[in-house]
């Protein structure tokens, strides 16, 4: 990784060029479409539903409000969000942000702790049948999700854990394949001299995984950690099928349903990008405090 | 020296292995074989599956939905893949030759970040046919309205496009990632013989790049087969059947009409496309890493 940074500050594209001026233009146009339809959610989420009609062209509306997130939130009355352009019907965002930010620290924490685990006792340790063991766990990264999805759910339905928060984590809480073997690999790379300074000093295998391979693991626990936080607050299909009743609600199965309540002729915009922009919210402080550190995983778990 | 013992070795490791087999168990091994069984039966999540042997695929075959719901979802891949591979590519080598800024590449992270459902909530609103701001452009040029989510023959187009705009970033990432594996003095030395940028781009970052290339097409090959939260989102599959891909199908035949044993079928028949893709991205990853490491 540090070889690999080094190398970024060399032989860049320096000289002025008019080629140089035209591939920073382009790099901007991708930046402006990136990051217009945002501008435009929020724009829309602080514009009173009845200007929705009006102009459209500047780049505030004429009178921003923040009613739209107030309504959404559950924090006025019926009437008021009636009158913003609301259905009337019952929202809660705030449950069910709490919900899905909930949902994923259980499974990003757990998840990747016991996938460390076994990433440690497959790399580390010696027992019978683990070459076995560890090839029959990889093998379930061939076994697309939905195959899986569909008996999980009968399974699921049979524990009677339908709308619990047992229910929405159970498949994924325990292991992902993918998890344990990258993990893995970072493990078989540490030295053994380094284990063996902490076996002098009488630690048993806890120790060594605890108090040496954890912490010279930091990275890529953080990089498993950060995707797996990502990819659950995106879930969606999942906690739909499992988490559709209110109290365990997330904001992706949230939004699905505000839009369903939604009427087809006249939906409500405003309330629905401002439901939009709260679901952003918090991944976006991830990236803003975390950014440097996503990036850097992705560059090096090669997609998942 | 104090090596701890192969006896104390034996006796942790299956204590720290034990919960992710219990998962590996209990949600992968056993739903695989269980899902295998009700693609054999006529399960409808009421009562006990009925034993009906291979009639569930051999409806599947006769059934001219599913396969044009394989035929959309081909379409939709081809029109995804190859959007998103060359916008992509494109935006890496830009990258690659002008800028190392991790402000910028993290913002281009941004749409990954945010959920599809989102994502597919920002487009309808941004192409809605009455009060859309993109139809509004469309109208200010003397254009449209296009029903982007409701005409047949631009549903899929808009589906796709979304989906790249929401990815193209990402993968942007991962092969500027792998243009950092390219040795510089390459460029240096092609600079002195006085190569442009493009000659460069073709020589030199696209052949070096073909294995990294290779992985991050199947991995997106095998994400864009899967497409589901968008179209369920924004179109439902429609209009008519113009954006019923085959997860769609499956998610339909099971949950909105209870053919679990039908759908279970149709879903080995997915498995089994996914599992060549899957079975190439293994070598390839295998290949990379020795490649990368």
């Amino acid at each position: 990784m540090k070889g690999l940074l080094a190398m970024e500050s060399h032989g860049r594209l320096r000289k002025t060029s008019p080629g140089r001026a035209v591939a920073w233009a382009l790099l901007i146009v991708f930046l402006v479409v990136t990051l217009f339809p945002f501008y435009w959610m929020v724009r829309t989420a602080i514009t009173p539903a009845a200007e929705l009609f009006g102009d459209n062209s500047s780049l505030l509306p004429a009178h921003p409000t923040l009613i739209n997130f107030t309504r959404v939130l559950g924090l006025t009355t019926e009437a008021e969000a009636r009158a913003a352009g609301g259905s009337g019907a019952h929202l809660d965002f705030a449950r069910y942000l709490m919900n899905s930010v909930i949902y994923c620290g259980l499974i990003a924490f757990v998840q990747t702790f016991l996938c460390a685990l076994a990433g440690y006792a497959f790399a580390r340790l010696r027992f019978p049948g683990r070459d076995l063991t560890f090839t029959l766990l990889v093998s379930a990264l061939m076994v697309p999700p939905i195959f899986t999805l569909l008996p999980n759910f009968v399974l699921v339905k049979q524990l009677g854990w339908i709308n619990t928060m047992a229910g929405m984590v159970a498949p994924s809480i325990l292991m992902t394949p993918f998890a344990v073997f990258f993990l893995r690999q970072f493990f078989l790379s540490i030295p053994r001299e380094v284990e063996e300074a902490a076996i002098l000093d009488g630690a048993g295998a806890w120790g060594l995984f605890w108090r040496v391979a954890m912490p010279m693991s930091r990275g890529p626990l953080i990089t498993i950690a950060l995707t797996t936080t990502v990819w659950a607050w995106k879930d969606f299909l999942w906690p739909l099928l499992v988490g559709r009743g209110e109290e365990h609600r997330l904001v992706t199965v949230a939004l699905g349903v505000f839009l369903q309540q939604s009427p087809n002729t006249q939906p409500d915009w405003t309330g629905l990008m401002a439901a939009s922009t709260l679901s952003v919210v918090p991944v976006l402080l991830l990236l803003i405090f975390l950014g440097k550190r996503l990036v850097q995983s992705l560059s090096f778990t090669g997609g998942k | 020296m104090a090596r701890v013992s192969k006896q104390d070795d034996r006796r942790v490791a299956w204590w720290f292995v034990a919960p992710v087999l219990v998962g590996f168990a209990v949600f992968y091994a056993y739903p695989a074989i269980r899902g295998a069984w009700y693609s054999l039966t006529d399960y409808t999540m009421l009562g006990s599956p009925g034993f009906v042997g291979a009639k569930n695929y051999t409806d599947l075959v006769a059934d001219g939905q599913f396969w044009s719901s394989l035929l959309v979802t081909a379409y939709y891949v081809v029109l995804n893949i190859a959007s998103q591979t060359i916008l992509a590519l494109g935006l890496a080598a830009l990258m690659h030759r002008l800028t190392r800024s991790v402000v910028l590449r993290a913002t281009l992270l941004v749409p990954w970040l945010v959920p599809n459902v989102t994502i597919g909530l920002l487009w309808m609103w941004l192409l809605d046919t009455n009060l859309g701001l993109v139809n509004h452009l469309l109208h200010a040029i003397g254009l449209g309205p296009v029903g982007f989510f409701t005409d047949a023959h631009w549903a899929m187009p808009t589906v796709a496009g979304i989906n790249t705009w929401a990815y193209t970033g990402y993968t942007a990432l991962l092969l500027y990632a792998g243009m950092l594996q390219i040795p510089q003095h390459l460029y240096e030395s092609a600079a002195i013989d006085g190569a442009g940028e493009v000659r460069m781009f073709a020589r030199i970052t696209v052949p070096l790049l073909r294995p990294v290339l290779a992985l991050v097409l199947v991995v997106s090959l095998i994400g864009s087969f899967q497409i589901f939260d968008t179209v369920a989102v924004t179109t439902k599959g429609g209009p008519v059947s113009a954006t019923r891909v085959i997860y769609f199908y499956i998610y339909q035949q099971a949950f909105t009409y209870f053919h679990m044993g039908y759908a279970a079928a149709a879903a080995v028949f997915l498995a089994l496309i996914l599992g060549v893709f899957t079975f190439l991205q293994l070598r390839l990853l295998r290949a990379s890493r020795s490649d990368l490491a």
